[in-house]
Formats: structure tokens, C-alpha cells, sequence
């Protein structure tokens, strides 16, 4: 029963390497975006606002469908992107990884987000008047002390991309090897006669990498939690 | 010396206020809501003024006229605050570090032995702000900005939020600074007697504005 198959074996790397890569690549940004939304007052804040959600709404399979009208072979950014830069997104795994980031992002953003309105402006006040310019007071005051709040909203924006499914299998299909992660394996055992086992297999795998990624994530909020208040 | 003139708007309030002053400590009195900490918040770049202009020993920091406006982090005014405001995630040795390292300033051992022995924090430097007593916080924070090397030292209340104990246990370390440290300093304070004792110069506001300017002994009669 606990035998993986290799094919098995190929979908759980390829969940993991998909949902790290984009929780890597949509971590600066999300923290670029979370700060916006919490300390800047700017024309258009409401769209961008509504637009980091978006994904949060909409049926994924829209989402994956205009994933594939805008980063497809033929679309308008992806045909730019393959043409000069050689980076294409269809029907690879990077687009997997791109679906799965854009899913997770409002995941990502939000205790970002709540975490840098929660740190006392009086404190990056106190740091401006001791020399630092705005861009070490976020460096060396805000980001530090809204680290928990950073770590939740990865392990959040991971869990998320470990399990997405609708945009993934609507943008860059069910390829084993290249877009097949843990959630369309699964989707296609289920549908294969005999395949139940299997299916099994790698239910029990997403639950223990969940739970894993829970856990991952109390501890670095205990740690965080206790690093900020000194014992 | 400093000398400012400026006015600003804070809701119904109306701040308008001018002075010039050339002492070691320039007491800034009045009862709270004259616009005190308005006033050195000014001073210190986190507010800008709508009209008028602030310059210390000629340098301008603020002219509304011509447009300047240095920002906070370009003045070096240092600022003791009333709530202290030490950084939670740094020890006391790191935060009094802090000032250093962003003006990218040397490391100085014999000025910082000289700051942590003037106020007796020198055996706190392991430990976090959480643990630290009122009294511990505040000359932590005088330490973090005297090693800032600030032209000009704001303390806004700073024995505001200590008990009568802790204000005693504080005032001399306030004296010694300002024989020893040798930095002007602003010091806003409703408390005359405190004042008496540490000012060279009042500046009386009331309802944002100037009413009296003078020595200390304009205080008399204050409470």
C-alpha cells in the first residue's frame, strides 16, 4: 500500500519544487504590495486592493483561463516573453508555478499586510529621527518586527499552491512530468479504473504536507513571537 | 541657536509661533494641548509646517517660502520621547548602536563608554527594552540618541510617564547631560519645578501661541 510509484514520486517533487517556487518568487512582491496597501496613500489603491483578491473570488478556472489568454503561446505577454526573453509559461511547469502564485497571493498578502499595519509608526518615527532614511526604517524596524506576519502569509501562500488545482489544470493541463503536481494526480487516478490506491497514496501525502506546513509555521511564529519580546 | 517661526493648522487648532533661542536648554512650558509637542515635532522634521521657517545655527531646515524641507533622517535632531520608543527586537547594546550605523558613523568605544557610564546603563546592554524598568527605558533612550551625535537634543516630557520615584531617580542623569554632554537641547515639560531645574531659557506657550519668552525666573508664579 505504501509503496510510491515513480510516476507518484514525479507528482509530489513537482507539487513541492511548483509551490516553493512560487512562494519564493511571490514573496517580495507580496511584501512590496502588503506595505503599499498598509502605509501609502495613492490614486488607484482601491483597484490594486481589488485586484490582489481577485483570485479569491473568481471560479479558477477563469482565472486560468485568462492566465492562459495573457501568458499563453499566443498571448499578449506571453508571446512577448517567449519571443524575447524565452521564458514560456504554457504547458510547463513555471506556468503551473505562475498559477499556483497568482492563486496564493491574496493568501500571502493579507497577514502581510495586517502584520506592517499592526507595527507602531511612533517607532518608525524614532528610527527616521536617529538617521535612517525611509528605506532602512522598513529594513531595519518594519520588516523585522512584521516577520511573523511575513512567515504566516508563506506558509499560507504555500499550503495554498500545494493545493491549487483549478487554474493549475485549466492553464497548463495535466502533463505527467511537467504539470501534473500532487492535486491533478489525483484527479486523474480517480478517474482511472484501479487507481484508488494510488489516490490514496497521495491523499495521505497532502494531508502529512499540510500538517507539516501548520506546524512549520506555529514554530516560526512562537520563535518570531519570542525573539520580538526578548526572553 | 535655533530660531523658528512657523504656523500650522491641527484640526480647530492653530499653532503660530516664533522665538530665537540661544540657551544650553530651552524649556518649552506650557499645559497640555498648547501645542508643545506640535512644536518640536516641527523641529524634529516629522511635521512640516504650512507656513514659515526653521533654521538652527543658520543652516535652514525648514523655509515654506523657498520649498525646503529636510527630511527627519537628514537633520541629526536627535528626539527622547516621552513613551521612550526603544526598538522591541533589538537589545539595549543594539539600540544604542542604531543611530551609529545609520548615520554611518565609526565605531567610537571610548563615546559610548562615556554615554553608558553617564547614565549608569552600561551592565543593561545584553538585555531586551521588555525587560527593562521605566526609569532603565528612559536612559536607554537618551543613550540611543546622544550616540546618534545630534546638534540639537529634543526631550518631550521626558520624565512624563515615570512615577515620582523614577522622576527622581532620573532628574540628576538630566543634569549631568546638560553640564557634560554638551548639546543644546529643547525640553518641553508642563512641570515648572522640573523646569527650574534644568532650563536656561523659557519659551511660555499657550493655545499655540508664544506668550512669554525669557530666563527661567519668568516661571515664578507658574505652577
Amino acid at each position: 500500500m505504501f509503496d510510491i510509484s515513480p510516476t507518484e514520486w514525479t507528482a509530489i517533487l513537482l507539487s513541492l519544487r511548483v509551490a516553493s517556487i512560487a512562494t519564493l518568487v511571490a514573496t517580495p512582491l507580496g511584501i512590496a504590495v502588503a506595505w503599499l496597501l498598509a502605509r501609502r496613500d495613492f490614486w488607484g489603491k482601491a483597484v490594486v486592493d481589488a485586484l490582489v483578491h481577485l483570485p479569491l473570488v473568481l471560479p479558477p478556472v477563469v482565472t486560468g483561463y485568462l492566465l492562459l489568454l495573457t501568458f499563453g503561446r499566443r498571448g499578449l505577454v506571453g508571446e512577448w516573453l517567449a519571443d524575447h526573453l524565452g521564458i514560456v509559461f504554457a504547458f510547463r511547469w513555471t506556468g503551473a508555478a505562475l498559477a499556483c502564485g497568482v492563486m496564493s497571493f491574496p493568501l500571502l498578502v493579507r497577514p502581510i499586510r495586517l502584520s506592517i499595519e499592526a507595527v507602531d509608526r511612533r517607532l518608525e518615527q524614532a528610527a527616521s529621527t536617529l538617521g535612517a532614511a525611509p528605506w532602512r526604517v522598513f529594513t531595519s524596524v518594519t520588516l523585522p518586527l512584521a516577520l511573523p506576519g511575513v512567515l504566516a502569509g508563506m506558509v499560507l501562500g504555500f499550503a495554498k499552491a500545494i493545493g491549487e488545482f483549478g487554474a493549475t489544470i485549466t492553464f497548463v493541463s495535466n502533463i505527467p512530468g511537467e504539470t501534473q503536481t500532487i492535486s491533478s494526480a489525483i484527479y486523474a487516478l480517480i478517474s482511472t479504473p484501479d487507481g484508488d490506491a494510488a489516490a490514496l497514496r497521495l491523499v495521505i501525502v497532502s494531508v502529512v504536507i499540510a500538517m507539516g506546513a501548520l506546524i512549520a509555521s506555529e514554530w516560526f511564529a512562537r520563535r518570531a513571537t519570542r525573539r520580538l519580546h526578548g526572553s | 541657536m535655533l530660531r523658528l517661526d512657523v504656523s500650522k493648522q491641527l484640526g480647530d487648532f492653530k499653532l503660530e509661533a516664533a522665538f530665537e533661542s540661544e540657551g544650553r536648554v530651552t524649556g518649552l512650558f506650557g499645559s497640555s494641548g498648547a501645542g508643545k509637542t506640535s512644536l518640536i515635532n516641527m523641529i524634529a522634521g516629522l511635521l512640516r509646517p504650512d507656513r514659515g521657517s526653521i533654521a538652527i545655527d543658520g543652516e535652514v531646515l525648514d523655509d515654506t517660502a523657498n520649498r525646503v524641507h529636510i527630511p527627519a533622517h537628514r537633520r541629526r535632531i536627535g528626539y527622547v520621547f516621552q513613551d521612550f520608543r526603544l526598538f522591541p527586537h533589538l537589545d539595549v547594546g543594539e539600540n544604542l548602536d542604531y543611530g551609529r550605523r545609520m548615520n554611518g558613523l565609526a565605531e567610537d568605544s571610548v563615546r559610548r563608554k562615556r554615554v553608558t557610564d553617564l547614565l549608569d546603563i552600561g551592565d543593561l546592554l545584553d538585555r531586551r527594552p521588555g525587560k527593562l524598568s521605566g526609569g532603565e527605558r528612559q536612559r536607554v533612550a537618551l543613550g540611543r540618541a546622544l550616540l546618534a551625535q545630534p546638534r540639537l537634543l529634543l526631550l518631550d516630557e521626558p520624565l512624563g510617564s515615570l512615577d515620582e520615584e523614577r522622576k527622581e531617580e532620573i532628574l540628576p542623569y538630566l543634569v549631568r547631560l546638560r553640564d557634560e554632554a554638551g548639546i543644546p537641547m529643547v525640553y518641553v515639560s508642563h512641570d515648572a519645578a522640573e523646569l527650574r531645574q534644568l532650563a536656561t531659557q523659557i519659551v511660555m506657550l499657550k493655545r499655540g501661541r508664544v506668550t512669554v519668552f525669557g530666563g527661567v525666573k519668568v516661571l515664578s508664579g507658574a505652577q
